[in-house]
């Protein structure tokens, strides 16, 4: 291992927060790196067939793959300052020297010596316990959306998705899209947890949405050959009678919890916030962590929607600019932040709003 | 290849078919995209057989995060196939427990 890399900003995942943030502090001269583990940038916006909702500014109206590419598009116009690197995790971070070690494939490793940092690194799926669900053919829903969204590849005959969230509803319509047949869609909760306007879509092409049950196991050998569903009752337990369900894909869209790992490397204050899918860093309005070098956005800051997402990471690049003292355009923090505000209004906000009101401080003092 | 003929809103633009073998067996995929796609493209599924207890594992998040679809790839074990790119004359070959490590091979570039 020879030189260590210096950079002004180290973006750690180029999704729909990495890359927005790459965009804004781009555009006021801050020298950036960005590391994305993936074999392409876009995180899971090129997944997305379909339009976003939200505001004009947020690109509603344009279907997610698009925007991943206006969004670059606008990184092109400062492309001297950004250094891309794919297919290349940040592993490591050192709190004596503030070295992060990067992991380029799987055999080759460089250091980087960032004066700030953005984790940006998203989220990961979580899975339920049930017999056999380690079995192949029993994938995660963003998995599901990669095969076929991004390389065109059949991901089954038929499948199973459980989860009626916007996630499970939404990967039911794009698998129909690619031909797939959905068998059905399990909620365990009693009501759709997912916009209607999505639901409707599946339902008016006849797909059933199951509410109130569950898998009970996955059926098959060697690879899913089918499942077992049951209905629940008001407390979750198992009543009525199992029933077969022939399908060769068990989709699970059970949630997302975020991915930050080297947040808790780096010492960052951290908090179990339930509304926000998990741990997430205690954070200031301007998305800076406990640790003065370390800023968080997109869904490793707690789960919610890419439009979100892309604000955050705007607010980020904007204020590690500011850190770094460079001349910035103070007037968009309010400009950005009146926007994060107006997406979260509203009964849809309302659990992201609670979550907030935990995680979030006003002011870090002299910390 | 088991690939979407047609699709109402995305169009895929594939690059070069390369050749790869997996146990063995001459398949063909698109060079720069995962192992992990190409073998399920052609009807693979099981990657692995766990250590403990020899359950077959095919991947789950495909984004790099869960081990579950670890291979051997040209002799090196516990490689990521979700995220790593295929090219041509690949040797992907199933993984039996935690693999071994290869030795007598040149691996990578950390002078």
């Amino acid at each position: 291992m020879s030189e260590i890399k210096k950079t002004d900003i180290l973006i750690v995942g180029g999704g729909a927060a990495g890359l927005s943030a790459a965009a804004e502090a781009a555009s006021y001269g801050a020298k950036i790196t960005v590391l994305e583990s993936d074999l392409h940038l876009g995180g899971q916006l090129v997944k997305q067939t379909h339009k976003f909702f939200g505001s004009k500014d947020e690109h509603a109206g344009t279907r997610g793959y698009k925007i991943a590419d206006i969004i670059l598009k606008e990184i092109e116009d400062n492309k001297e300052n950004v250094e891309v690197h794919t297919n290349t995790a940040a592993v490591g971070f050192y709190k004596n020297d503030g070295i992060v070690t990067a992991m380029s494939g799987e055999e080759s490793y460089f250091k980087l010596q960032p004066k700030k940092i953005l984790m940006a690194t998203g989220a990961q799926e979580r899975i339920i316990p049930f017999p056999n669900n380690d079995l192949p053919g029993v994938y995660g829903a963003g998995a599901v959306q990669t095969l076929m969204n991004v390389y065109g590849v059949v991901p089954g005959k038929k499948v199973l998705m459980v989860g009626a969230g916007n996630i499970g509803l939404i990967v039911s319509y794009q698998l129909m899209q690619a031909g797939v047949e959905i068998a059905a869609v399990l909620e365990a909760l009693p009501k759709i947890g997912g916009y209607w306007v999505h639901a409707a879509k599946i339902r008016r092409l006849g797909v059933p949405i199951l509410l109130r049950h569950t898998i009970k196991a996955a059926l098959g050998k060697d690879v899913v050959e089918g499942a077992v569903i049951q209905e629940l009752n008001d407390k979750f337990q198992l009543i009525g009678e199992p029933k077969k369900i022939d399908c060769d894909v068990i989709c699970l869209a059970v949630g997302l919890t975020p991915t930050n790992e080297m947040l808790w490397q780096a010492g960052c204050e951290m908090k179990f916030v339930s509304q926000l899918c998990g741990h997430v860093p205690v954070r200031d309005a301007k998305l800076r962590t406990s640790h003065p070098d370390f800023w968080v956005a997109g869904d490793a800051a707690g789960i919610e929607e890419a439009s979100a997402a892309m604000i955050e990471g705007r607010i980020a690049g904007l204020a590690m600019s500011e850190a770094l003292g460079l001349k910035i355009q103070q007037e968009n923090y309010g400009i950005y932040q009146e926007r994060l505000d107006s997406l979260r209004r509203g009964e849809a906000g309302e659990k992201i709003r609670c979550g907030l009101g935990m995680a979030q401080i006003t002011d870090w003092g002299n910390k | 290849m088991q690939l979407i003929k047609s699709h109402p809103i995305l169009e895929f633009s594939h690059g070069k078919i390369v050749k790869f073998s997996f146990d063995g067996k001459d398949m063909k995929g698109f060079e720069g995209e995962p192992i992990a796609m190409a073998l399920h493209a052609n009807g693979v599924h099981i990657y692995r057989i766990t250590p403990e207890m020899k359950r077959p594992r095919g991947f789950f998040c495909a984004i790099g995060k869960c081990s579950s679809c670890f291979m051997v790839v040209d002799g090196v074990p516990n490689v990521r196939t979700c995220v790593t790119p295929l090219n041509e004359g690949m040797k992907v070959e199933t993984q039996t427990g935690k693999g071994t490590v290869p030795l007598n091979m040149e691996v990578g570039n950390n002078e």
